[in-house]
């Protein structure tokens, strides 16, 4: 055999890594980051879904800086953020970068769901962390609309919800990092929200959606990256309301303009 | 934590620039070092007291060295005591305004902190009593000292409680968001709190308030060494909190440093990086036990009555959410960085009797493995080029 044996090597990585897994011999970081995890397990297991189920097309991939802090803003939908979950594997596609997501802390209350959330690179949606994070020169994700967002019926389908209070925005003038406006488009029509159950609200979830499908539907994703915004003003502009409320709407604006444009660019939902 | 920066006062002027911080193992001789620091260290009677006192007693800076404690230390740990005063007694203002009133003390280390109630030594009530009561009646006392000028005390990360609502890593100014339920982390609070009021009255005392993660090391049987010493641990189902410990001799370093040196305000001592609790249970060769939340809680009050293991609710918040702290500013201010959280139990586990899962067996394992299946593909290659 003089050819290198690229079975054997597969199997000798995956017994290593599971050896790996075994022993505890991996990194994690102080925000329970798992990059070995993330790497042998999950982006291969998504993977498919962004390119084969999705189908996903990317304009604009080049506005992803290829290093340093950034914070990078989309839209949100869906019944189960899967459109988060798929932005981070485009975000790793395109640039070899992990994106560090932001989450409800409803879903930090939940066991299993919780530490997939971590060991993924996400953290709470809390303005310490993700000021860390971009100091230490991680892109962060944010979904202002949050659970608005989410849960929001099939008729305002990307019509922005509440944009958050700027918190996000005040978090990137603190840190000096430009914001990056991702438009997810296909994420709507993929698992369209049929009910809302709100009985539930006495175990602390908002409400239980019921999806219109079982699986989401084979839509095509596409996700349009916008030029980065800087803001003037650094660190000072971060405490003056009014200055935060100007950024804010300029992200708003840049973002929506990115969903018109996306959904006015494709033709057909599926295709 | 009503007050949201706790004891923490800056020199106008520093004493040293944060980068040269490693080189300069003592400071410069302070207005004391005409006359020799007597130094008080309560708790003499554990591990961590007994080593502190053990330490500054060598230091030929230090003066005087007098351990105080209701207990008298076990024979191993009096046997270093050599040149330490030791005096038998409760923290109650009275006697410690004697001690102080005759012995000039210019310094006070406060380690009487217990982290779980001993059930020989009264149990939970006791340990309330001891923790609080005991640090109001030392630091009424300190009040009256007129030449003390240092005050440390031990407390413990755990004032920052552990929820799911709280920031990933707490900075030392982070309030928590919840008041913690366990014992321990309300002691902590309280005092801290009387901490600050001491500082308020005495803004001459220059008070260390050290917020130590849980120790770990080689000698040193803490909870946390009995926990991963089982064969078989219970964890959280679905949880794998991230956890942080710090090495005992790197814990003994820092306050040592802070009691010869000038370290004012609050610090977060820890290992730096993170262990989550599944990754340090398999790194000690350990198997986890998942238990139901609910039920854990049910094992922890069951075992807590029958005597077997002392597993109080904080540390069930712990092994639920974790908690990971930020040591940036000790690494600046003391310019000394303890061993990692990673290093520190990996130094643990190799001093213990290695579980069954040991990396060495798990490794020969895959060895094996991948053995049988190159032999297996080889034989099926063969025999499909013989046709």
């Amino acid at each position: 055999m003089t050819e290198p044996d690229i079975w054997d090597e597969r199997v000798a990585g995956a017994i290593a890594a599971l050896r790996q897994r075994l022993t505890g011999d991996y990194e994690v970081d102080e925000f329970g980051f798992d990059k070995h995890l993330t790497d042998s397990v999950f982006l291969p297991l998504l993977r498919p879904l962004y390119r084969n189920w999705f189908r996903t097309e990317v304009v604009g991939a080049e506005n992803i800086p290829t290093e340093g802090g950034a914070l990078v803003v989309a839209n949100h939908s869906g019944t189960i953020p899967l459109d988060a979950v798929m932005l981070a594997v485009g975000v790793h596609e395109a640039a070899q970068r992990y994106l560090r997501l932001l989450g409800a802390d409803l879903l930090f209350r939940m066991p299993v769901l919780s530490e997939l959330a971590r060991k993924g690179g996400g953290t709470l949606a809390c303005n310490p962390d993700a000021e860390r994070l971009m100091r230490a020169g991680d892109l962060v994700g944010v979904f202002p609309e949050g659970f608005k967002g989410v849960g929001k019926p099939f008729a305002d389908r990307y019509k922005l919800q509440r944009f958050g209070r700027g918190g996000f925005v005040s978090a990137a003038l603190r840190t000096g990092v430009p914001i990056i406006p991702v438009a997810i488009v296909g994420a709507e029509e993929s698992w369209p929200v049929l009910a809302k159950v709100t009985a539930l609200r006495a175990f602390g979830a908002p409400y239980l959606p019921i999806p219109a499908s079982p699986v989401p539907l084979p839509v095509r994703y596409h996700l349009r990256y916008g030029p980065p915004l800087r803001f003037a003003g650094g660190p000072d502009a971060a405490a003056d309301p009014t200055a935060v409320a100007i950024a804010a709407r300029e992200a708003r604006t840049a973002l929506e303009q990115l969903l018109d444009g996306a959904c006015a660019a494709r033709d057909g939902v599926f295709r | 934590m009503s007050d949201g920066t706790p004891a923490r006062k800056r020199r106008a002027a520093p004493a040293k620039s944060p980068g040269s911080g490693r080189a300069t193992r003592r400071s410069k001789p302070s207005p004391q070092a005409a006359r020799p620091a007597v130094v008080v260290v309560t708790g003499v009677g554990r591990y961590l007291g007994a080593r502190v006192a053990a330490r500054l007693a060598g230091d030929p800076a230090v003066g005087r060295v007098i351990g105080v404690d209701s207990a008298p230390p076990s024979p191993e740990l009096a046997r270093d005591l050599g040149g330490v005063e030791l005096r038998e007694s409760q923290l109650r203002t009275g006697e410690l305004l004697k001690l102080f009133g005759t012995a000039d003390v210019t310094a006070v280390a406060h380690l009487a902190v217990a982290t779980s109630p001993d059930p020989q030594r009264g149990g939970r009530a006791a340990m309330k009593e001891s923790n609080v009561i005991g640090t109001m009646q030392l630091l009424a006392a300190c009040q009256q000292a007129p030449r003390l000028r240092k005050l440390v005390v031990r407390s413990s990360t755990a004032a920052y409680g552990a929820s799911f609502r709280d920031p990933a890593v707490f900075t030392e100014d982070t309030e928590p968001r919840d008041v913690p339920r366990g014992g321990f982390a309300r002691d902590v609070l309280d005092i801290e709190g009387y901490v600050r009021g001491f500082c308020r009255r005495r803004p001459d005392v220059a008070a260390t308030v050290l917020r130590f993660a849980p120790f770990i090391g080689q000698q040193a049987e803490t909870r946390l060494s009995r926990y991963f010493s089982m064969s078989v641990v219970p964890t959280v189902l679905g949880r794998d909190p991230r956890l942080q410990f710090v090495h005992v001799d790197d814990a003994l370093e820092v306050l040592h440093r802070a009691i010869v040196e000038d370290h004012p305000g609050t610090f977060n001592v820890a290992g730096r990086g993170v262990l989550t609790l599944n990754q340090a249970i398999r790194r000690a060769g350990r198997v986890a036990a998942p238990t139901l939340e609910p039920g854990l809680s049910g094992v922890a009050a069951f075992a807590k009555r029958s005597g077997m293991v002392d597993f109080s609710l904080d540390q069930l918040d712990l092994f639920v959410h974790g908690r990971v702290v930020d040591t940036d500013a000790l690494v600046r201010e003391f310019g000394f960085e303890p061993r990692t959280s990673a290093e520190a139990f990996d130094e643990f586990v190799r001093a213990q009797n290695p579980g069954p899962l040991r990396p060495q067996r798990l490794r020969e394992a895959e060895k094996l493995i991948l053995e049988q299946i190159r032999r297996a593909r080889a034989a099926l290659e063969s025999s499909s080029s013989d046709d």
